[in-house]
């Protein structure tokens, strides 16, 4: 007969070996390999060669060249600089996402309608929303520039039809309208409106005797109550941000006009399966780590406490 | 006085409803563009005067809802779809519930670090262990399989969290009593701990299939032959067949719309579990 506690310990390591098994081979040793394979140059034909630390050399140094400074890669910072922009979109979707989750947060009727419409893009399949826009923001038939032409008819001036995804001017934009309008009634507005109805009715009965009217009531109390909130969304949007824009680039863009929508996440998708460099797209990989642990330790250091309890 | 009020408040209620009903029609357009477009023959789609919106097309076409099965194979992409997707929630809630409860309820050594380790790999980017799992797949021989879409998927460090969570709420009384009814651990956890938390569970199982079923890069890279895509990553290959060519957009909008359907039905059927959930956790996709 065996010691109960050892008994549960045996259960315990039972229940926990299916799930810890594929943890291990499928995260743990991962991370531990793609660190490896970021110190090699490899083609996944031949064998791999060690090069040290050359392929982040490679990737974040400078060298001179005719007496300037260049960038070793300058398409990697180039897809740094394309997947900042296009996070830039943010704060906006945030306001946008807050707003409806105010109006929403009304005593109002048809409330699961209006949540089921404004959450639409969030479950709907992410290619199909890709093509819908790209056929919105096709250059000869699309509707966009029919309502633009219309418009140019209708107020007596030749308006021409916007080139949204196929010039580097407008294809930043363009996928970022697309993404406000995928964002803005989803996750966000949900959090949002939990938030909202997790605030105490009394404050806002305590600012109503004081005479307070609703714009006061909205910066003295709404604000900071949800803050934990808003502090979380913008932790996870730029989290998310940084290592977004894959299916856009793939589906729409190409990644083009002139490189102008690859973000980091494509940018390794093509080194890992376009071109074949494992080495190299490890590296990358490893960059968008950094990075997103630096704002997990800023989460950390001042998320506070419900901001804590939120993160996963 | 109070005459005011209510006016005032009757004008913040139209300001209200004006403004959700502007959003939603903003929302449900460009959709119902989608919808037009796919009920259009490839000869109307590609009208010569840009300024003739059709929005309502005339006549009805219903040829490309036909067509498209026959393009693509989507009845097959629909199969792959979902059977990966059932193979994935089944296996992710199953292998993730019993974790939890080790996690939650059992004592071992060395507990306390296995699950700090899980936590501490959540924020890793996809993309770090995306590279080095499908070198894994090639060193298999996986690429290509059904193994390759649904094994590296059976398994998350989230849902475990999730669970232990909520597994940590459910008092310990119930257990002991069925302990002393000489019940042992797995008939514990199958008679207690299951039962007391269906909604975690429905709510984990309504996300694993919603992400599932969406997923989109992974599929992408393990797969390579038209008979084992799921069905986002048919539909990219569907609009890669037009990369020359201006596409036929009848029948892509109308490939698009049927993709849609089974990630409506999950959500109609699951919006309270959907909706609890991304409170409950604060989580994305």
């Amino acid at each position: 007969m065996l010691k109960s506690s050892t008994k549960e310990a045996v259960a315990g390591y039972l229940f926990l070996l299916p799930n810890f098994f594929g943890f291990l081979v499928f995260t743990l040793i991962p991370v531990i390999l793609s660190l490896v394979l970021s110190l090699v140059d490899w083609d996944m034909l031949s064998a791999p060669k060690f090069v040290g630390i050359s392929n982040f050399v490679n990737l974040l140094g400078f060298h001179l060249q005719a007496g300037k400074l260049v960038a070793n890669d300058p398409l990697f910072w180039k897809c740094v600089g394309n997947t900042l922009f296009l996070m830039l979109i943010i704060p906006i979707e945030m306001v946008a996402a807050l707003i409806l989750a105010l109006a929403l947060n009304q005593k109002i009727t048809g409330i699961k309608l209006f949540r089921f419409l404004y959450f639409l893009p969030t479950i709907t399949n992410g290619v199909a929303i890709c093509l819908l826009w790209a056929w919105i923001y096709n250059n000869d038939f699309g509707l966009l520039n029919s309502l633009i032409v219309k418009f140019g008819n209708f107020i007596n001036q030749p308006l021409k039809g916007i080139p949204w995804l196929t010039s580097t001017l407008w294809s930043k934009p363009s996928l970022m309208i697309m993404g406000l309008w995928v964002a803005m009634g989803g996750y966000n507005m949900i959090l949002f409106l939990a938030a909202l109805q997790g605030v105490p009715r009394e404050l806002y009965e305590a600012a109503e005797i004081d005479g307070a009217d609703g714009w006061q009531k909205f910066w003295a109390i709404t604000w900071p109550m949800i803050s934990p909130t808003t502090f979380f969304i913008a932790i996870m949007a730029v989290i998310g941000g940084f290592q977004g824009g894959f299916m856009q680039a793939y589906v729409m863009t190409g990644g083009g006009p002139n490189r102008s929508t690859t973000t980091l996440e494509y940018l390794i998708y093509n080194h890992l399966y376009s071109w074949q460099h494992v080495g190299y797209s490890a590296a990358i990989a490893w960059f968008v780590f950094v990075f997103v642990f630096a704002i997990t330790l800023i989460n950390w250091r001042y998320g506070g406490r419900r901001v804590q309890y939120y993160h996963y | 006085m109070e005459l005011k009020t209510f006016t005032l408040r009757a004008a913040k209620k139209i300001l209200i409803y004006s403004f959700l009903i502007v959003g939603s029609v903003s929302m449900v357009l460009p959709f119902f563009w989608m919808l037009s477009t796919s009920l259009k023959s490839f000869a109307s789609v590609f009208i010569f005067d840009i300024t003739k919106i059709q929005w309502i097309p005339s006549p009805v076409y219903w040829g490309n809802y036909l067509d498209v099965w026959k393009v693509v194979p989507f009845a097959r992409f629909y199969i792959n779809s979902f059977f990966v997707c059932a193979a994935v929630t089944v296996a992710q809630v199953g292998t993730s519930a019993l974790a939890a409860y080790s996690f939650s309820r059992l004592k071992f050594p060395g507990r306390e670090k296995i699950f700090f380790s899980y936590l501490a790999t959540m924020m890793i980017p996809g993309s770090v262990t995306l590279i080095p799992v499908f070198v894994l797949m090639r060193i298999f021989g996986w690429i290509d399989t059904y193994m390759a879409l649904i094994i590296p998927a059976a398994f998350s460090a989230y849902g475990t969290f999730m669970l232990r969570q909520f597994f940590m709420t459910i008092p310990r009384d119930l257990e002991d009593a069925a302990k002393i009814d000489g019940c042992n651990y797995p008939q514990i956890f199958m008679r207690v701990i299951l039962p007391l938390s269906k909604t975690a569970l429905a709510t984990l199982t309504v996300f694993v299939a919603l992400g599932n079923c969406v997923s989109f890069m992974w599929p992408l890279l393990v797969t390579n032959s038209i008979e084992k895509r799921t069905l986002p990553v048919g539909l990219a290959y569907f609009q890669e067949m037009y990369q020359y060519a201006q596409p036929d957009w009848g029948l892509l909008m109308a490939g698009s719309l049927v993709t849609m359907v089974p990630v409506m039905i999950i959500f109609l059927f699951s919006q309270k579990f959907f909706v609890e959930g991304i409170k409950l956790t604060g989580m994305k996709g």
